[in-house]
C-alpha cells in the first residue's frame, strides 16, 4: 500500500517495509521464483551485449545446428546464434508487453472510472463504444490499427494496447460502480472530500485490485500478441530479433529442425507464467484485509 | 444534559424549515418527507426518533447534502449558521462538510475505507479543511483518538479498520468526524450495530464530546432509552412528517401525540414484567398509500372523524409542537409519571 499512502507518517518505514517484503517472498515461493526470473530477464536485456556470446545478426555457415558448446541453443537458418538472439530479443519483447499494457491501462482506466462514477449518458456512451470495439475480433483490430499507424514494434503494441483498453475499461467501470455505493465513500464525503479526491483516494484504490490481476494477465497476453504480430510481419522487422519473430522463423523449418521452436516458445511461456504468478501474489498481498497484523 | 431546558434562542445553529424530500421513482416523484421543521441551538443535543422507514435517515442525509441530485428533489430550507445548505454550490458545501457539520453512520464496519489506516483517514479529513503539516496532523489525529476513548491511540493510529472491533471502529469514525471540531454532528443510529455495553460507552463518548467541544448533535435513533439519556429535546417523526417535538422531560412525562406515547410505552425495560409488552399495531404506511389527514390515524386508538382532515403542527406551551387535533383532550401515558 506504500505507493498510495501519501500523507502517511510511519514511525520507521524503511526496515518495516523491507521485512514485510522478505516475509512475503518467504511465504510465497512462486512469487519469489517469478520475481527472480523477471529480474534475471531484465538484467539480461540490459546487459545483452555482455551476456550474449555473439552478435544477434552475425551469420555463419553453420545453419540449424543443434545445441553445442559453441552455440548453447544452436543456430538458426542463417547460422545466427539462437541464445544471442534470444537475449537480444528480450528487451523488444518486454518493451512490447509493458507498452501495450500501459497504453491499454491509460486509455481504459480513466474512461472506465468516469463511466462508472458519473453513470447516466456518459456511462451509456462509453459502454456502447466499448461494445463496438469488443465486437471486432481482436487480432483483426490489432492488424487494422497497425496498418493505419504503420508497421513497427511500437505501433503494433499501441494497437494491442487499444485492443486491451475496452476490457480494462469495462472491468474498472463495474468495480467503480460497486465501490461508489459503499458507505465509506459517503462517509468520506461527509468529512468534506472533494469529488476528484474521493475518486482518486477512496474509489480507485478499492476498485483497483482486479485490475492489477488483469494487468499481469495482459502482460502475458501482450507478449503473445507481440509474437503473433511479429509472426505476421507487423511487429519487429528482420533482421532484428524478437521472440515472436524467432518463433515465426523457426516455424518455417519445423519439419527439418523442430527443436528451433523450443527456445523462443519456452521463453515466452516462462515469462508469461512469471507475470501471472507475480500478479496473483501481488493482488493478495495488496489486500489489507488479508494482511496479517504487522 | 437533560436539564438544559432553554428554549431555542433567536439564532439557532441549525434551522430546518419545511424540508420536503421526494425521490424520482419510475416516471413520477414519491414524496418521502414533507414539512419537516425543527431547529437546533448551539451546543444542544436533539433526538430524532421514529420507526424504521419514517424518514429519519433521509432527513439526516439531506442535511448533509448527500442525496443524489439526479434522483431526488429537495424543497424547503436548511440554515446552518444562517447559510442555506439547500441549493448551495457543491464546492462551498464541501468546505462546510467535516468542518462545520459532520456525520457518523449506523454501520461502523463499512463506513471506514478498508485500504487506509485510521490515521490516514483522520489526517485526510484534517488536511482537507486545515493547512497542517503531516506531523501536526498525526499529533492532532492521535489526540482525537484519545478523546474518543481509544486506548493506545498512537498505536491505533496506524491500524487498519479490519484490525479494530466494532466499538473501536465507531470510536475511530467519531474521531474522524470531530477532528475538525464541527459545530454540529449528525449521528445516524450510531449504536444500532453495536453490543449493548458498547452502546452505552459510545453514547457517553458522544455526550462528553458535545459538552467539551460545545458541539450540537442531532441524534437519530429509534432507541428512546438512549434519547432519554443524552438529549435535551426530542423530535418525533412519523411517515415523513414531524408529529411532535418538545423538551424531553415534558415529552417523557406527558407525550401529546398518541404515536409518541406508543413509542414510549413499548420500551421493554420500562414496561412492567409479565405483562404483554404494548406494541403499536400495524406498520408505517408505504409511500404512495399515505392516508389523508392524520397519517397515524389507521393505527391510532383515539382516531375520530376530525382526524381525517390534514393536521397542522399546533404549539404546545412552552416550546413544544404537536400534529394532533386531540392533543388537549387526550391524557396519554408517558414513562416517568
Amino acid at each position: 500500500m506504500s505507493v498510495l499512502s501519501e500523507g502517511a507518517v510511519r514511525p520507521v518505514p524503511a526496515p518495516r517495509r523491507r521485512s514485510r517484503f522478505m516475509a512475503w517472498m518467504r511465504a510465497d515461493t512462486r512469487a519469489a521464483a517469478s520475481l527472480v526470473f523477471l529480474i534475471l530477464l531484465v538484467g539480461a536485456s540490459l546487459l545483452a551485449n555482455w551476456v550474449a556470446p555473439y552478435s544477434p545478426l552475425e551469420q555463419s555457415m553453420d545453419i540449424l545446428a543443434p545445441p553445442s558448446a559453441a552455440h548453447l541453443l544452436g543456430t538458426d537458418d542463417l547460422g545466427r546464434d539462437v541464445f544471442s538472439r534470444l537475449v537480444h530479443g528480450a528487451p523488444a519483447s518486454l518493451y512490447a508487453s509493458v507498452l501495450a499494457v500501459l497504453i491499454g491501462t491509460s486509455i481504459g482506466l480513466p474512461f472506465g472510472v468516469l463511466a462508472g462514477y458519473l453513470g447516466g449518458w456518459v456511462d451509456t456512451a462509453v459502454s456502447r463504444v466499448i461494445d463496438t470495439i469488443l465486437s471486432c475480433p481482436s487480432i483483426v483490430l490489432a492488424i487494422a490499427v497497425t496498418g493505419a499507424l504503420g508497421i513497427g514494434l511500437t505501433n503494433s503494441m499501441i494497437a494491442v494496447g487499444i485492443v486491451f483498453s475496452p476490457g480494462l475499461a469495462r472491468l474498472i467501470r463495474v468495480q467503480t460502480m460497486i465501490v461508489k455505493g459503499e458507505l465509506y465513500v459517503d462517509a468520506a464525503r461527509t468529512f468534506g472530500m472533494s469529488t476528484p479526491r474521493l475518486v482518486l483516494r477512496h474509489i480507485l484504490p478499492n476498485a483497483i485490485q482486479p485490475i492489477i490481476v488483469q494487468v499481469t494477465l495482459l502482460l502475458a497476453t501482450a507478449l503473445l500478441a507481440e509474437a503473433s504480430l511479429s509472426f505476421l510481419g507487423l511487429g519487429v522487422q528482420p533482421p532484428h530479433p524478437s521472440w515472436g519473430q524467432m518463433l515465426a522463423r523457426a516455424y518455417a523449418y519445423m519439419e527439418i529442425a523442430p527443436a528451433q521452436m523450443y527456445a523462443p516458445g519456452l521463453a515466452i511461456m516462462f515469462t508469461a507464467l512469471a507475470f501471472n504468478g507475480l500478479g496473483e501474489s501481488l493482488r493478495s498481498q495488496l489486500d489489507p484485509t488479508r494482511r496479517r497484523s504487522d | 444534559m437533560a436539564d438544559m431546558t432553554s428554549p431555542v434562542p433567536s439564532a439557532p445553529l441549525l434551522d430546518v424549515r419545511d424540508l420536503g424530500i421526494a425521490f424520482r421513482s419510475g416516471a413520477g416523484m414519491v414524496q418521502v418527507t414533507r414539512d419537516v421543521t425543527f431547529a437546533i441551538a448551539p451546543g444542544e443535543t436533539v433526538g430524532l426518533v421514529g420507526e424504521s422507514g419514517c424518514g429519519k435517515t433521509v432527513t439526516g442525509l439531506a442535511l448533509m447534502g448527500l442525496l443524489p441530485s439526479a434522483t431526488s428533489h429537495i424543497t424547503g430550507s436548511v440554515q446552518l449558521e444562517g447559510e442555506n445548505l439547500i441549493g448551495m454550490p457543491a464546492r462551498q458545501l464541501q468546505r462546510r462538510r467535516g468542518a462545520k457539520i459532520s456525520m457518523i453512520f449506523q454501520e461502523p464496519m463499512s463506513a471506514l475505507d478498508p485500504v487506509f489506516t485510521i490515521g490516514q483517514q483522520i489526517s485526510e479529513t484534517l488536511r482537507a479543511h486545515r493547512s497542517v503539516s503531516a506531523k501536526e496532523a498525526r499529533e492532532r489525529g492521535i489526540e482525537a483518538l484519545a478523546r474518543v476513548g481509544i486506548p493506545e491511540p498512537a498505536l491505533r493510529f496506524d491500524a487498519y479498520p479490519h484490525q479494530l472491533s466494532g466499538g473501536m471502529r465507531q470510536r475511530a469514525m467519531i474521531a474522524i468526524a470531530i477532528v475538525c471540531e464541527p459545530r454540529l454532528l449528525i449521528a445516524d443510529e450510531p449504536t444500532t450495530a453495536l453490543d449493548v455495553t458498547v452502546q452505552a460507552q459510545i453514547v457517553d463518548v458522544l455526550g462528553d464530546l458535545c459538552a467539551r467541544l460545545g458541539m450540537a448533535m442531532l441524534f437519530i435513533t429509534h432507541d428512546l432509552g438512549l434519547v432519554a439519556q443524552t438529549c435535551s429535546r426530542l423530535v418525533t417523526m412519523y411517515a415523513g412528517e414531524v408529529i411532535e417535538q418538545g423538551r424531553i422531560d415534558d415529552m417523557l412525562v406527558r407525550p401529546r401525540h398518541p404515536y409518541t406515547s406508543g413509542l414510549l410505552r413499548s420500551l421493554p425495560a420500562l414496561a412492567a414484567r409479565k405483562t404483554k409488552l404494548p406494541a403499536i399495531p400495524g406498520r408505517v404506511p408505504m409511500r404512495g398509500e399515505m392516508p389523508d389527514g392524520c397519517r397515524f390515524r389507521p393505527r391510532c386508538d383515539f382516531a375520530l372523524p376530525p382526524c381525517e382532515a390534514p393536521q397542522p403542527l399546533d404549539p404546545v406551551p412552552p416550546v413544544g409542537q404537536v400534529r394532533c387535533c386531540r392533543n388537549d383532550e387526550l391524557e396519554l401515558k408517558g414513562v416517568l409519571s
